[in-house]
């Protein structure tokens, strides 16, 4: 027996929280909710150190904190959730299979909306060469183990990565009384968040070294090494620089992927630079009634701005279900000189448009520009730009000149 | 105590569990003695899985002839056993007239040594059949073939146990005496007397076979890296893909697991001693340029791990590459039978080793047949695999198949307790992985490993610091973090 919904939000965590929260705000009453896990709040439940929610509440929250507000508002607007139920598959025609304890079902929903967010980078998708001992874990898998199932993972800890999470984690385990020996960064800047290398690394006396990696792992049980080089303008270690630092663990933070299995089940097309999906101004896919966003879309920096983009994107889903369709957005958006990527990948051309902008390494005394054939229709001054840092960059609906496709860049 | 039985199996992989397996159809008390705490933990679980189909080897050789053996019966034994198996033949890609008449002689030789259906193809079918390779023409071997390696190693040790067999993971022998007309062998701080001896150590073989009074034994250690891509580019790679061997080696080669990831490698570099499975930079870049030549279809994203696996290879004292060892010595090592060098296609061929074994046995003694022998196993059904109407009705019956607790490869919490609760007793975290494939995508563990960790501890009892990853040593945490209230 196929059940019927509205809208199907697939992920229970900010971005999809969020946008059942506006939708219902919107006047949309058939909506449900499916998260695998047992409650709601996604990867947060584990965030549970500080500095969430100054944007979106204009106060510092714990992540458990921040998502908890928005669970209180589903619960409060009786939105129906499904929570230990996992999406199984999601058809092209919007049928989704939900797998639980208490069954399989099946939905047919007017519009599906993914918000899975991403998964962590491993050491095999580096394939960092050496011995595959215990002790090498992604830093959301340390996290989790410590938070949430209370285990201790370490005691002599080296980071590779300098990602937020790998930051958080440096903090963390050094206030658990584990010893984190460095943190070291292939790039030549920081990946992370400027507050995090000062807060989580700095304030501890935690070593960062940058232009280094790991370059082969020891030990057949447990880890017992690692070594470390210097690396070259090209990234290519410089084998005269080998070290070799002693430790039990390594924690991986070299980067989050977009978690969009479902959606490619669904026939959706992922951009190859967000490696989410490719989407209008509307956060519509290119595939109809199939919508996504939050760290599912593309990996944001802060979780603010995920609930923002998904309330956004909510008002575009209550557009959608109450007329059946959105409007043809037929300029494209081109990926331009030192841009690492640019969402959305489409837009109308009839309404003011925010970008959201990474750079390709670090850019200083630049400017972000919007051109249209030709014409620099949108251009936003940068005293520096990071690949860890997003840029906002909008372009006035007066502004666009006509159909032709938008390249952004940075000059 | 002693423990008296008839055979002590000495190596429990992909050799050992066969020879347990088909010596179970007999009234013996066996038992193997496994160092490592699984069955799959080496050579057999750190290879290719492929079927091989008998084509490369020396003509009258053991290689060829067990080979193209196990070759034609993997299909029966994959449905009695349970594991997964496809013949999906495979083919040698070549482009130069040099490497037609390399192909034209290994098809020769394939022919003698009675391997079927071996053809040349062209340029046209070899890219109907494999639309994505580049080549000109190629060797089809219809009959070759994939298989999960860990799945039918388990399967082997799992139907031995089945039929009586007692296994001892984390025994490593020790020692070996012969005493009064009788083979006294210490393993894991226990004393086991047995008649017969059978060294299937792999690796290890030249240590048991010296600890056995048979000296001499000149071995190379076949070293290979692998890199693994993730199963979405599976349906790209229909069957294994090998370039023109050269008479040692067979070349760097692309093929596909019974799951769909794909393989590149072996490198194959040979060394003097055993020395570890860490994976070389060097190497993983030129896997990535071989491989690139003869299928361009992977980028860096596609990795999602790498693994290496060690070949014991039998050589002369010219460093020549010898035929399988089977052999047994009545005046030196009465009742001991002896495998050495048993590397590719050691998988292909475990069955008919074990068979070559018994019949050893029984040119010495009488063995009878066991009225009750069962030659099947069930495996560990996948849910995935099942239509919905069936899926439906797992859940119906068993509520935890509702529980996914592997998102990428879609494995249920009913699969991992099946897993955890396995015949053997293996209860390190790959013990689960090799059983259910979970932690084997993309995410590598990086959503379910927690559930798993906490799973492994809830159904075993075992304690959080006591919880391995893989073998001894590998502990995966330290203590809780926190005290909960009251402790």
């Amino acid at each position: 027996m196929t059940e019927k919904h509205d809208v199907v939000i697939i992920g229970g965590g900010p971005a999809g929280l969020a946008a059942a929260v506006e939708m219902k705000k919107k006047g949309i009453n058939d909506i449900l909710l499916i998260e695998r896990e047992k409650t709601l709040g996604g990867i947060l439940r584990q965030c549970i150190h500080d500095g969430f929610g100054l944007i979106r509440f204009g106060q510092t929250l714990s992540g458990p904190e921040y998502v908890q507000r928005f669970i209180d508002e589903v619960d409060h607007l009786g939105i129906a959730v499904l929570t230990d139920s996992t999406v199984w598959t999601v058809s092209k025609d919007k049928v989704v299979t939900v797998m639980s304890p208490q069954g399989m079902r099946t939905i047919r929903a007017k519009a599906v909306v993914f918000s899975m967010g991403c998964r962590e980078r491993t050491r095999g998708a580096l394939a960092i060469p050496g011995e595959r001992p215990a002790g090498v874990f992604t830093a959301g898998v340390a996290q989790s183990y410590i938070n949430l199932h209370n285990e201790m993972i370490g005691h002599e800890v080296v980071i590779l990565g300098s990602g937020d999470i790998g930051m958080i984690m440096a903090r963390r385990l050094t206030l658990e009384g584990a010893h984190v020996i460095a943190v070291f960064e292939i790039q030549s800047i920081p990946s992370g968040l400027p507050r995090n290398v000062h807060q989580c690394l700095d304030d501890f006396g935690i070593p960062l070294y940058l232009s280094h990696t790991v370059t082969d792992i020891h030990g057949a049980g447990r880890l017992e090494s690692v070594t470390v080089c210097k690396v070259d303008e090209k990234l290519h270690p410089i084998p005269e620089t080998k070290q070799e630092w002693a430790c039990d663990t390594l924690i991986l933070s070299v980067g989050l992927i977009p978690e969009n299995e479902l959606s490619l089940d669904a026939g959706v097309t992922l951009d190859s630079c967000t490696h989410g999906a490719s989407v209008d101004e509307f956060f519509q896919t290119d595939r109809p009634g199939f919508f996504a966003a939050g760290n599912v879309l593309h990996v944001h920096d802060l979780v603010d701005m995920v609930s923002i983009e998904a309330e956004k994107m909510a008002d575009s889903v209550a557009e959608f279900l109450r007329d059946g369709f959105l409007p043809f957005c037929p300029l494209e958006v081109i990926v331009g000189k030192d841009i690492g990527q640019v969402v959305p990948n489409r837009v109308e051309g009839l309404h003011d448009v925010s970008f959201f902008i990474r750079s390709k390494g670090q850019q200083e005394n630049c400017s972000i520009q919007v051109v249209q054939n030709g014409t620099v229709i949108a251009s936003k001054k940068m005293r520096k730009m990071i690949p860890a840092t997003m840029a906002e960059v909008k372009v006035k609906k007066s502004n666009f000149l006509d159909s032709s496709p938008l390249e952004v860049r940075i000059v | 105590m002693k423990d008296v039985v008839d055979v002590v199996i000495i190596g429990g992989g992909v050799v050992g569990s066969a020879v347990a397996r088909e010596l179970s159809r007999y009234d013996l008390r066996i038992c193997v003695l496994e160092k490592n705490f699984d069955v799959c933990y080496e050579t057999s679980g750190r290879n290719t899985g492929v079927v091989h189909g008998g084509f490369a080897y020396d003509s009258g050789s053991l290689k060829a002839k067990l080979c193209v053996e196990g070759n034609r019966i993997m299909g029966d034994l994959s449905k009695e056993l349970g594991f997964d198996f496809k013949r999906c033949g495979k083919v040698l890609v070549g482009n130069t007239e040099q490497e037609r008449s390399s192909l034209e002689r290994t098809m020769a030789q394939g022919e003698r040594n009675g391997v079927q259906g071996l053809r040349i193809i062209e340029d046209e079918e070899l890219h109907q059949m494999v639309p994505s390779v580049v080549g000109k023409f190629a060797m089809f071997s219809p009959n070759s073939g994939i298989i999960d390696p860990f799945g039918y190693t388990i399967s082997l040790a799992e139907n031995a146990v089945q039929n009586g067999v007692r296994y001892y993971l984390k025994h490593e022998v020790t020692s070996i005496r012969r005493n009064g007309g009788c083979w006294e062998i210490t393993a894991g701080h226990q004393q086991f007397c047995a008649r017969w001896v059978i060294n299937s150590a792999g690796l290890g073989c030249k240590k048991i076979s010296d600890m056995l009074g048979l000296c001499g034994l000149d071995l190379v250690f076949s070293k290979d890296d692998y890199i693994v891509l993730d199963n979405r580019l599976g349906s790209l790679v229909p069957m294994p893909i090998y370039t023109v061997p050269s008479n040692t080696y067979m070349g760097i080669h692309v093929t596909v697991t019974t799951d769909g990831n794909v393989l590149l490698g072996p490198t194959a570099e040979d060394r003097k001693e055993f020395e570890n499975y860490g994976v070389e930079q060097k190497n993983i870049d030129y896997l990535v340029d071989c491989a690139r030549a003869l299928w361009p279809h992977f980028t860096k994203a596609d990795f999602i791990r790498t693994y290496c696996g060690v070949l014991p290879k039998w050589v002369d004292k010219n460093g020549l590459i010898q035929d399988f060892g089977i052999e047994i010595n009545d005046d030196f090592a009465p009742n001991a039978i002896n495998l050495f060098g048993i590397e590719s296609p050691g998988l292909t061929a475990s069955i008919p080793i074990a068979r070559t074994v018994i019949s050893m046995m029984k040119e010495r003694e009488h063995l009878l047949e066991k009225a009750d022998f069962n030659p099947v196993r069930k495996k560990i059904l996948r849910f995935s695999d099942q239509s919905p109407e069936e899926q439906e009705s797992m859940i119906a019956q068993n509520s935890d198949y509702g529980e996914v607790i592997c998102r990428c490869q879609k494995v249920t919490k009913a699969e991992i307790l099946q897993a955890i609760h396995n015949p053997l007793g293996a209860s390190s975290m790959i013990s689960i992985k090799y059983r259910t494939r979970c932690m084997m995508g993309r995410c590598q563990g990086g959503y379910c490993q927690m559930r798993i960790a906490q799973m492994l501890q809830d159904e075993l009892g075992i304690n959080d610091t006591d919880l391995l990853y893989s073998n001894e040593g590998s502990n995966l945490f330290f203590g809780k973090v926190r005290k909960k209230a009251g402790q």
